[in-house]
C-alpha cells in the first residue's frame, strides 16, 4: 500500500481518549492556534460546517414551532413556556414572534446554512485539497473570514433574546415595514442588529469569496489546467464570483436603509400614515429597495445551489463508476447559470407595478435559466444511466438533490411566467417552489458532501446503515411536506400568514396543514441520526482507508490525516482530467489524475500522451 | 484496494505543465476593487432609478469638487513617481514622494469636508426629503472613508520606507497601495462625472 509510504507514522498515532481534533497533534502551537485561530483551511472548513450545523438545527426549530402553529392552531403550547416564555401568551404563540420566527427561519437557512455553512464548508475544505494547493492564498484573511462570520451569528444569535425580539419583516426586510421602528416591536432593535449581523455577514463572505477565486486561478498544482478541474472547483469558483459581484449590491441597500432608520434620510420612505398622522418622510422609493435586495437576492439563490450541484457532479460520477456526462456543458451551463443570474432579479417582483414590457423582459431571461438547468438534470442522470452505480449515503443524497433540482425547478418555469406569477404571488406554491428547488436541494447537496468527505475530514468512516435511514426519512419527508404546498398555493393560501382559520376559504385546509406540519416535524427529528451519526463517527466511526470512494481526484492523495500543508513532501502533479472512471482497458475503474498516461498505454485513446513525450520532439514548453 | 501508482511525484517527474498564475495577493487586490466598484455601481444605478421617477430636487455641485479632483489627480502622479524610483531604488526619493502623497490624501479629505459644508449653506442636507443631497452625502462619503483607509495604506507603506523596506526587490507592497490608490482616484472622477452629468 503507497498509504505506507505517504504516511508519517507520527500522524497516525492514536489518540483515543483526546477530543477529536487529533488528526492535528502533530502540529506546532498552542490549542489555540491550532483550533480556534487556525489559518489552516482544513480546521476553518470545520468550524463552518460545525457552526453551520448549530444554525441549521436552530433554524430547523423554529420551523417546527411555526410549523406547529399553523397545522394545530388549537393547540395549547403552554408546555413550551419553558423555552419561549412571554412568546407564548395564554397557550397561544404570539403573532407577533410567529413573523420573527418565520423571518429568522429565512434569514438563518439561506445565509448562515446553505450560504456559510455550505460555501465556507466545502470550498474551504476542497478548493486547496483538490486544485493541489498547500493553503489557501491567505490563510490569514480565511481565518478573519470565518471569525466576521462568527461576530455576525453571535449578533443574530443575541437579537433572538431580547426582549422586542428579533427582526420580523421577512427575511427579504421590505421597508417600510423594516425602516420604521414603529412597524413592529421586531422593527426595533431586532432589525438593528439584524442590519449590523448582515454587514459583517457580508464582509466575511466577500473575504472567503476573494480567497477562493484567487486560489483557484492562482495556485494551481503543476498540470492542473483549468479544463483538468473537478466539478466541484468549477462550482465553487463561480459561486465565489457570484459573491464578490452581488453582495457589496446588499450592502449597499442595507446602508441606505440604516441611514433611513436612524439618520433621518428617505431613501425608502414617502408618504407614510401611522395612526393618522404622517411621517415627515418624503420622496423615497420603497421599490428602489426592492431592486438593490434581488440584485443580491436572485444571485443569492445560485450562490447556495450552486455548490450542492458541483458536490454532485463529483458525487455521483465517482459512485457511477463513469465521466461525468458532458463535462464542457456543465462548466458552459455554470457560467451561463452564472451570467443570467444577474439580470433576471426582477421577476421577484412582478407585482410591483412594474411596466408590463419590462416584465416580458424579465420573464424572457428567466426561462432561459431553464436551458442550463435541464442541461445539468440531464447531465446527471445520463451520467448514472447503465453505470456501476454504487448507492452510499452520500450518493443516495445527490440523486435526491437531482429529484429536488427537477420538481422544484419545474414549478419555477411556471412561476417565471409573470402572468402566472402575479396570480400565484406569496402564495405556499412559492414556498413549495424555493424550499424545493434552492432549500432541499442544497440542504441535499450539503449533506451529501458531509457524508463524502467526512473519511478526509476526520479520518474515520460514518456509519452507512444510519446514513440510509437518514436519507429515506428526510427524502420522503421533504416531499410530504412540500408537495402539499403546491396544491394550497394554487387555492391561493398565502404564505407569512399566522392564522388561516378566520378564512373560510382556506379552512377546508386544516387537515392538510396538519400533515404538512406532522411530516416537517418528523423530517426535523430525523436530522438528528445526521448529527448524532457525525459527532459519534469523529470519535468512534470505522477508520478510513486512504481512498474509501475510489476516486480521482488530488484530496485522496493526501494522507488520512493531512497536515498543515495537506502533502508530505511535493505537491502531486496532475496528468489527465478527474473523471476517468471505468476507462476501456484499463486494470481498474478508475484512474488517478496524478497518473501519467505513460503509465496507462493499454487504456489511453488515441492524442492521449504525456507532455514530456512531446517534448522529445521539441524542447519549447520545457 | 490498488494504491500502486500513488506515488508517482516521488519520481522526480516534471513533466506536467505549470500553470497560469499571478501573484495571489495582487489578484486578491483587484477582486477587492470589484466588489468596491460594484458597491458604488449599485449606489449610482440607483440613484438613476430614484430620479427616473421624478421629484428630485435640483442644486448646483460644491464647485471645490474641481479643485479635490485636483488634488487626487496630482496625488497619483506623486504616488506613481514614488514608485517608479523604488524600482530604480532611489530610497530617498521614494520617502518623500510617499510622504506627500500622504499629505495630499489628507488635503484631499479636508477639501473634500468643505464641499459638505458649501452643501449645508446652500440648505442641502443628508437628512430629510431631499433624496437627491442625501445621494449626494452618500457617495462622497462612502468614496471618503475609502480614501481614509487608503491614507491609512500609505503611513503604512510609508512608515516601512523608513526601514528601507521598499525597494526594486520588494516592491508588492508599494504596487498593491499603488493600485488601490489610482483606483479610487478613478472611482472619484468617475463619480465626479456622473453627478455633474445627472444631477
Amino acid at each position: 500500500m503507497a498509504s505506507i509510504e505517504l504516511h508519517n507514522p507520527a500522524r497516525s498515532v492514536d489518540t483515543h481518549g483526546h477530543d477529536h481534533h487529533d488528526d492535528h497533534e502533530h502540529e506546532e502551537g498552542t490549542f489555540l492556534t491550532k483550533y480556534i485561530f487556525s489559518q489552516d483551511h482544513k480546521v476553518i472548513a470545520k468550524q463552518f460546517l460545525i457552526s453551520g450545523m448549530i444554525w441549521a438545527i436552530l433554524g430547523g426549530t423554529l420551523s417546527s414551532l411555526f410549523r406547529l402553529q399553523l397545522g394545530f392552531p388549537d393547540m395549547d403550547m403552554s408546555i413550551l413556556k419553558p423555552i419561549l416564555g412571554g412568546w407564548i401568551e395564554d397557550g397561544k404563540l404570539n403573532p407577533e414572534f410567529y413573523l420573527a420566527m418565520v423571518t429568522m427561519h429565512g434569514t438563518i437557512m439561506v445565509f448562515f446554512v446553505l450560504t456559510a455553512g455550505l460555501s465556507g464548508t466545502f470550498s474551504n475544505f476542497l478548493i486547496p485539497l483538490q486544485i493541489g494547493a498547500r493553503d489557501m492564498a491567505s490563510g490569514f484573511l480565511n481565518m478573519l473570514s470565518y471569525w466576521f462570520f462568527f461576530a455576525s451569528s453571535v449578533l443574530m444569535m443575541w437579537s433572538m433574546f431580547i426582549e422586542t425580539g428579533p427582526a420580523s419583516g421577512g427575511w427579504v426586510i421590505y421597508p417600510p415595514l423594516s425602516a420604521l421602528p414603529q412597524a413592529s416591536p421586531g422593527s426595533g432593535t431586532g432589525m438593528t442588529m439584524w442590519l449590523f449581523s448582515m454587514a459583517l455577514f457580508i464582509v466575511s463572505s466577500l473575504l472567503g469569496s476573494i480567497n477562493y477565486v484567487s486560489t483557484v486561478i492562482n495556485m494551481r498544482t503543476k498540470g492542473m489546467t483549468f479544463s483538468r478541474l473537478p466539478l466541484t472547483i468549477w462550482a465553487f469558483f463561480f459561486t465565489a464570483i457570484i459573491g464578490i459581484l452581488s453582495f457589496p449590491v446588499l450592502f449597499s441597500a442595507a446602508l441606505l436603509l440604516i441611514f433611513d432608520r436612524s439618520l433621518g434620510t428617505s431613501f425608502y420612505l414617502s408618504e407614510i400614515y401611522i395612526n393618522g398622522e404622517a411621517l415627515p418622510n418624503m420622496g423615497g422609493s420603497p421599490i428602489l429597495f426592492q431592486h438593490l435586495f434581488w440584485f443580491l437576492g436572485h444571485p443569492e439563490v445560485y450562490i447556495v445551489i450552486l455548490p450542492a450541484l458541483g458536490i454532485t457532479s463529483e458525487i455521483i460520477a465517482v459512485n457511477s463508476r463513469k465521466p461525468i456526462f458532458g463535462y464542457k456543458a456543465m462548466i458552459g451551463s455554470i457560467m451561463a447559470i452564472t451570467l443570467l443570474s444577474f439580470i433576471v432579479w426582477a421577476h421577484h417582483m412582478f407585482v410591483t407595478g412594474m411596466n408590463p414590457f419590462l416584465g416580458s423582459i424579465f420573464m424572457f431571461l428567466t426561462l432561459i435559466i431553464a436551458i442550463p438547468s435541464a442541461v445539468k438534470a440531464f447531465n446527471y442522470i445520463t451520467t448514472l444511466w447503465r453505470g456501476n452505480i454504487v448507492f452510499t449515503p452520500a450518493m443516495l443524497f445527490s440523486i435526491g438533490l437531482v429529484s429536488f433540482f427537477i420538481s422544484g425547478g419545474l414549478t419555477g418555469v411556471a412561476l417565471g411566467n409573470s402572468a402566472i406569477d402575479i396570480q400565484l404571488h406569496d402564495t405556499y406554491f412559492v414556498v413549495a417552489h424555493f424550499h424545493l428547488v434552492m432549500g432541499s436541494a442544497a440542504f441535499f447537496g450539503m449533506v451529501a458532501g458531509v457524508y463524502h468527505w467526512f473519511p478526509k475530514m476526520f479520518g474515520r468512516m460514518m456509519n452507512e446503515k444510519l446514513g440510509y435511514l437518514h436519507f429515506w426519512m428526510t427524502f420522503v419527508g421533504i416531499y410530504c411536506i412540500f408537495f402539499p404546498m403546491h396544491y394550497t398555493g394554487i387555492a391561493g393560501f398565502p404564505r407569512r400568514y399566522y392564522s388561516f382559520t378566520t378564512y373560510d376559504t382556506f379552512k377546508t385546509f386544516g387537515d392538510l396543514n396538519a400533515f404538512i406540519s406532522t411530516a416537517a416535524i418528523i423530517t426535523f427529528f430525523a436530522q438528528f441520526l445526521l448529527v448524532f451519526n457525525f459527532f459519534y463517527s469523529i470519535f468512534r466511526g470505522r477508520r478510513a482507508p486512504l481512498n474509501p470512494w475510489r476516486s480521482n481526484t488530488l484530496e485522496w492523495t493526501t494522507p488520512i490525516h493531512p497536515g498543515h500543508g495537506n502533502w508530505v513532501g511535493e505537491i502531486p502533479h496532475v496528468f489527465r482530467w478527474p473523471y476517468d472512471y471505468s476507462k476501456p482497458g484499463a486494470e481498474e475503474d478508475f484512474i488517478m489524475q496524478t497518473v501519467p498516461y505513460s503509465e496507462t498505454t493499454s487504456s489511453n485513446l488515441e492524442g492521449e500522451v504525456d507532455p514530456v513525450e512531446e517534448e522529445s520532439s521539441s524542447k519549447v514548453h520545457a | 484496494m490498488n494504491d500502486k501508482k500513488l506515488p508517482i511525484w516521488n519520481q522526480a517527474t516534471d513533466d506536467a505543465q505549470p500553470t497560469l498564475s499571478m501573484n495571489p495577493k495582487k489578484f486578491s487586490m483587484w477582486l477587492f476593487l470589484l466588489s468596491v466598484v460594484m458597491i458604488f455601481a449599485s449606489l449610482t444605478s440607483g440613484y438613476i432609478v430614484r430620479k427616473a421617477e421624478g421629484n428630485w430636487v435640483d442644486f448646483e455641485l460644491p464647485p471645490i469638487f474641481w479643485l479635490t479632483t485636483g488634488i487626487l489627480i496630482v496625488s497619483s502622479f506623486t504616488h506613481h513617481l514614488a514608485f517608479v524610483n523604488a524600482k530604480k531604488d532611489n530610497l530617498a526619493q521614494v520617502k518623500g514622494w510617499m510622504l506627500i502623497t500622504a499629505l495630499l490624501g489628507v488635503s484631499f479629505l479636508v477639501t473634500q469636508w468643505y464641499s459638505w459644508v458649501y452643501l449645508v449653506n446652500i440648505n442641502v442636507y443628508f437628512s430629510g426629503n431631499n433624496v437627491a443631497g442625501s445621494f449626494l452625502y452618500v457617495l462622497t462619503g462612502l468614496h471618503m472613508l475609502h480614501v481614509v483607509s487608503a491614507v491609512i495604506f500609505v503611513l503604512i507603506t510609508t512608515w516601512r520606507t523608513q526601514f528601507d523596506k521598499v525597494h526594486s526587490k520588494n516592491l508588492l507592497g508599494i504596487e498593491l497601495c499603488a493600485t488601490y490608490w489610482h483606483f479610487l482616484d478613478v472611482l472619484w472622477i468617475y463619480l465626479f462625472f456622473f453627478l455633474s452629468v445627472f444631477h
